[in-house]
């Protein structure tokens, strides 16, 4: 394979070779390379294969726009699909290989799609798939071919091994872009004394002036730069940092690439970190973005940007080629023409205008340049890479030419104009305005604070952009320092050329079949927005969607402009009638696992563990997760205990003796003040006010509309002190629906609400020998059936290891039996569970988990977050009685709405199987006999086996109409996903101990 | 991202915050009639411009603060403690 390194020129070291893995060859580059420089310079042309047709594409861009180098970085788990080949810093080791394409990108089989096109044009997978007759199920089947075939690149399945962070970074101003216009601005303010963030993509500053041999300022670009750079002071600069994304607040997001260029990084570093700033002021030096033409096979290895090629050539000291021909239709490309010649190639322009640039012509013609004034490129010639440009004449000064002849050469540069980078001010919905006169869309308006300058707002000389830059920051300062400056400086004019831009879009050539590539990334053709066009996508954000043109990674940096152009022409009406699309963030891609940065597992999700937890987890418990909470689940009684094994266990042990089980992550709330009590009436359906002091009560609450929202039981420590439990789920909710209703609603009530969830822990004891196993631990304080009866609460102290404890014990029952809940201080919670589990053991009982709690309360009818699922009213749960009728509550009004009074609706009921061990599920839908269809009249929320209920399958659950309309009556409970149909019967939720004599033990 | 002002923290980003809706509503007595109920929890205005939004500093101080933003603009042009004593105690303190 040739070399195109030329033998001087460029800012690669060359005394520094590296190695790096091209798609299993092994490969030779220089530091200060990029991969694809690197690849050039290897004289490889065919990159990859594209999106649809698979045809072969080589490198297009020297930046974020690139659509043809898409190629994949690393290996296993480190693997990166879809890197573009420009900005990828080239390392010794770097492995990178093409995309799409089986089995490599120099045959490729996929390439047979490039021969049955016509299938796969705009809106292709609308009308094969969405159109009348066909349903999911076609789609189902062909959308794993079209996407084996039709991928991009790609990713691990493994986790992502590395790690990223999120740095929150504040500053005066904050520079992006720097080029000519960004080092100009962050000097001057940095000068003028704030504190300046300056941001640049690249690994290098400079952006353009790289490499250049252009004069600034009276001086050799390269030095410019030099001294540019080391007068930076205080600047704070980032390099291969993208600010992506310019959100509300003018917060900027920043990805910083940090190890991907390096060839053996501390494994400790971060991977790359997303920085969000949030500056006073932004100036915004992006730059502007060349765009290509439409033409015939534009898309061939070699077919690039004319400005690609001058960086490749000035900075890279790469030649593209040996014989090359630059397409344009303005001035901005003759630079680009004069660096090739300069290089030693043969170089042609064909300038789509009559009229040349007097002193640019004269000087592209002193270097040799064949000039060609009228001339516009038609067809690009070869296959894996350029043989031959044929060329024609414009025959007006619209798209129309006329074939005339072929150009023997082996690449091809293109220059349609530049399109200023507005994408940040885009972001913040701030569209840019049509120039008819530079055929460019410029910024209008930007948001507060934020400021374009240089390319970015259409400015091209150097010397205007430095002046631009100068003020905007100069601007800055300024409005920083309060003052408005005594007399605001000229910003430029945007322009520069010598001799203006005649737009050229596309080339058309009359009864020739060209395929033209507007976006290259997703193969979208000039056909394929006509088509579009005429088909009704008028909108250009219908032609968008339905082309998919601006859709694929590089967000339509190269596609959008002349798509839009083309759009417009189709219409018969001008670009700026036609509109532009949003651009959003994320500018470039960024790593999902910089977004996630360090929040992932347990830092994302942290896991709460009671008090108790490690004194269960000694004695082997079982735990499962209850939102964050750890919860033990059951307790092996031996090693190895199944579940369905030890729940029926213990949860016939609380039946027969006593069990215990830990209850603190229920949610508890200190209601404290004078107007508690009035406070508590307000949110409750039942009264509190009458509760009498150390006391506790069941209380529901409902939501504004009437539906229920929690439940739970409530003790009343002093007059004006209540302590408010409510579910695990619900605990978070709760508390800061209390404070809302405090602060915003009810702000004259003289309430203080705290959450004490982690300061309590807490062991419900139930079972007919509960009393005896806590009076082993009371050392005082009365828990006899007269000292504590039911619903009661006592002050005692709790006999553990060494000493006594203090607790709050109540008597209330979840499980139906005669339960006591033992609440203590977090710090004591250990002690407590360790002296409670020998006494209830003494007792014949054990401890137990969720598992049997869920038992015991589906046996007991009682209901839980199963069933206050944010649907069921009071009625719905049988919870009706409660609701008091001599004060009004929250969600009293909305309650008695017609829809939610009606007595059909699904009521709470229990369900048993007919057939004698028949089992059905959660999630289960109850149906009549014989009409086993769609939702059926009702679901299922809980099942267990029941040994209360003579140890057969139990299930809890809602039927139209509740027991009421059901009970003793059979239905089917269907699961069609699993395939099961179970009939049972209906019957009460409340057959177990009905009058409730057990609890009141 | 948003920037809320906190009237006892100072700028903080709304990400510490929960929304919890049109602040402008007023609620009815809880002995009102069905009709202003239903009103005052299911009719809302979908503004276009200045409005009046309930946050709860969440991750933060707790406080519920009314915040004055545009829904055009996104602009913040004044936070508010929801609670009047509150407020004026703070506005107290700063005297
Ligand atoms: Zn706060």
């Amino acid at each position: 394979m040739t070399s195109f390194r030329l033998n001087a020129g460029g800012v690669v070291d060359r005394s520094q070779p590296l190695r790096f893995d091209w798609d299993g060859l092994t490969m030779s580059g220089l530091q200060g390379d990029t991969l694809a420089s690197a690849l050039l310079a290897n004289g490889v042309r065919v990159v990859g294969r594209s999106f649809k047709y698979h045809r072969p594409r080589g490198v297009m861009t020297a930046g974020p726009e690139e659509g043809g180098a898409l190629v994949t970085t690393g290996r296993g788990a480190q693997r990166v699909p879809n890197e573009k080949a420009p900005m990828v810093e080239l390392f010794d080791g770097l492995q990178a290989s093409g995309q799409n394409a089986w089995p490599g990108v120099r045959f490729d089989i996929g390439e047979i799609n490039d021969l049955f096109g016509r299938f796969f044009t705009a809106g292709f997978y609308y009308k094969t798939f969405m159109g009348p007759g066909r349903g999911t199920w076609a789609w189902m089947q062909f959308e794993k071919l079209i996407r084996r075939a039709a991928g991009m690149g790609t990713a691990s399945r493994e986790p992502d091994p590395d790690q990223y962070d999120i740095v929150h970074d504040f500053c005066d101003l904050l520079v992006v872009g720097a080029g000519p216009a960004g080092l100009a601005a962050a000097r001057q303010a940095a000068e003028d004394g704030l504190d300046v963030m300056l941001v640049e993509q690249d690994f290098a500053l400079g952006g353009r002036l790289i490499g250049s041999t252009e004069t600034v300022e009276g001086q050799p670009a390269d030095q410019w730069l030099a001294s540019a750079q080391s007068a930076l002071g205080s600047v704070r600069v980032l390099t291969r940092a993208t600010a992506f994304g310019l959100y509300d607040g003018s917060i900027v997001g920043i990805y910083e690439r940090l190890t991907d260029h390096l060839a053996s990084p501390d494994p400790q570093m971060p991977r790359g970190a997303i920085r969000i700033v949030r500056p006073r002021r932004i100036v915004l030096t992006t730059g502007a973005i060349e765009r290509p033409v439409a033409f015939g096979a534009n898309d061939r290895p070699r077919v690039m940007l004319a400005g690609a090629m001058e960086t490749y050539v000035r900075r890279f000291g790469v030649a593209p080629g040996s014989r090359a021909v630059v397409a344009t239709c303005h001035d901005g490309a003759y630079s680009s023409a004069m660096a090739l010649a300069a290089a030693g190639i043969s170089t042609t322009l064909l300038d789509a205008r009559m009229a040349l640039p007097p002193a640019l012509a004269d000087a592209a013609r002193s270097a040799g340049i064949e000039l060609m004034p009228g001339y516009v490129p038609v067809e690009a010639r070869g296959h894996k890479g350029v043989r031959g440009l044929q060329v024609g004449r414009l025959v007006d000064e619209g798209s129309l030419a006329r074939s005339e002849r072929e150009i023997a050469c082996d690449c091809v540069g293109v220059s349609g104009g530049w399109s200023p980078a507005v994408h940040l001010v885009s972001h913040r919905g701030h569209k840019p305005v049509w120039s008819p006169e530079l055929a460019c869309f410029l910024p209008a308006t930007a948001p507060e604070g934020v400021a374009l300058a240089g390319a970015a707002r259409g400015v091209w000389a150097t010397d205007a952009v430095l002046a631009d830059a100068r003020t905007a920051a100069a601007d800055a300062v300024a409005g920083l320092r309060g003052k408005r400056r005594r007399k605001a400086a000229e910003r430029p004019e945007p322009g520069g050329w010598e001799t203006p831009i005649q737009p050229l879009w596309e080339v058309r050539v009359d009864g020739v079949k060209l395929k033209s590539f507007v976006d290259p990334q997703h193969d979208v053709t000039t056909d394929d927005v006509r088509q579009a066009a005429r088909e009704g996508y008028a909108s250009v954000e219908h032609m968008k969607r339905y082309t998919t043109l601006g859709m694929a990674t590089d967000q339509g940096k190269l596609g959008n402009v002349i798509g839009l152009a083309l759009l417009a022409d189709s219409l018969g009406q001008s670009v700026p009638e036609t509109g532009i699309t949003t651009f959003r963030p994320p500018y470039t891609p960024v790593p999902i696992g910089a977004l996630a940065g360090r929040a992932r597992g347990t830092h994302w999700q942290p896991e709460r563990r009671t008090a108790m937890h490690d004194a269960q987890a000694d004695d082997g418990a079982v735990f499962t997760d209850a939102g964050l909470w750890k919860r033990a689940w059951w307790h092996p009684a031996f090693p190895g205990e199944p579940l369905e094994n030890a729940y029926v266990r213990e949860a016939r042990a609380v039946r027969s003796t006593c069990g215990m089980v830990d209850v603190s992550t229920l949610g508890k709330i200190a209601v404290q003040g004078p107007d508690a009590a009035e406070f508590l009436d307000r949110v409750f359906v039942n009264g509190f006010a009458k509760l009498p002091v150390m006391k506790c009560r069941y209380g529901v609450n409902l939501r504004d509309d009437g539906i229920v929202m929690d439940d739970g039981v409530t003790w009343r420590l002093a007059e004006d002190e209540f302590l408010v439990t409510c579910t695990t789920a619900n605990a978070a909710k709760m508390m800061a629906w209390f404070e809302n209703l405090l602060a915003f609603r009810w702000p004259a009530l003289r309430v203080h609400v705290a959450s004490t969830t982690d300061q309590w822990a807490g062991v419900a004891v139930a079972g007919p020998r509960a009393r005896a196993a806590l009076e082993r631990v009371v050392a005082s304080g009365d828990v006899s059936k007269d000292g504590l009866p039911f619903m009661g609460i006592v002050h005692a102290r709790v006999r553990v290891t060494d000493g006594e404890i203090p607790a709050m014990i109540a008597r209330i029952s979840f499980s139906g039996e005669l339960a006591f809940e033992v609440y203590t201080p977090s710090g004591y919670g250990p002690a407590l569970w360790k002296a409670l589990v020998p006494s209830v053991r003494a007792e014949d009982g054990c401890a137990y988990g969720m598992e049997a709690l869920g038992a015991l309360r589906i046996e007991k009818g009682h209901v839980t977050g199963a069933e206050l699922d944010g649907r069921t009213t009071l009625d719905d749960c049988g919870l009706g009685r409660m609701a008091s009728t001599k004060k009004p509550f929250i969600g009293n009004a909305l309650r008695h709405r017609p829809e939610l009074s009606r007595t059909d609706r699904p009521q709470l009921a229990h369900f048993l199987p007919v057939t004698e061990g028949e089992k059905f599920s959660i999630g289960a839908v109850v149906c009549r006999e014989g009409e086993v269809k769609g939702h059926g009249i009702g679901w299922i929320t809980g099942v267990t086996v029941a040994p209360a209920l003579g140890d057969g399958w139990l299930g809890i659950g809602f039927v139209t109409g509740g027991p009421a309309a059901w009970e003793g009556k059979t239905v089917v409970i269907a699961d069609p996903i699993r395939g099961s149909e179970v009939r049972a019967r209906v019957a009460s939720p409340h057959q177990f101990d009905p009058k409730g004599e057990r609890m009141h033990a | 991202m948003l920037r809320i002002p906190c009237p006892f923290c100072g700028p903080r980003d709304h990400s510490e915050f929960s929304y919890e809706g049109d602040a402008s509503v007023t609620y009815p007595p809880l002995d009102a009639p069905e009709e202003a109920w239903f009103e005052a929890v299911f009719l809302r205005e979908d503004r276009r411009g200045p409005t009046e939004e309930l946050w709860h500093h969440l991750y933060g101080c707790r406080a519920h603060v009314i915040v004055e933003r545009d829904t055009l603009t996104h602009e913040i042009t004044g936070a508010r403690l929801a609670n009047p004593a509150i407020r004026a105690a703070l506005s107290e303190g700063e005297e």
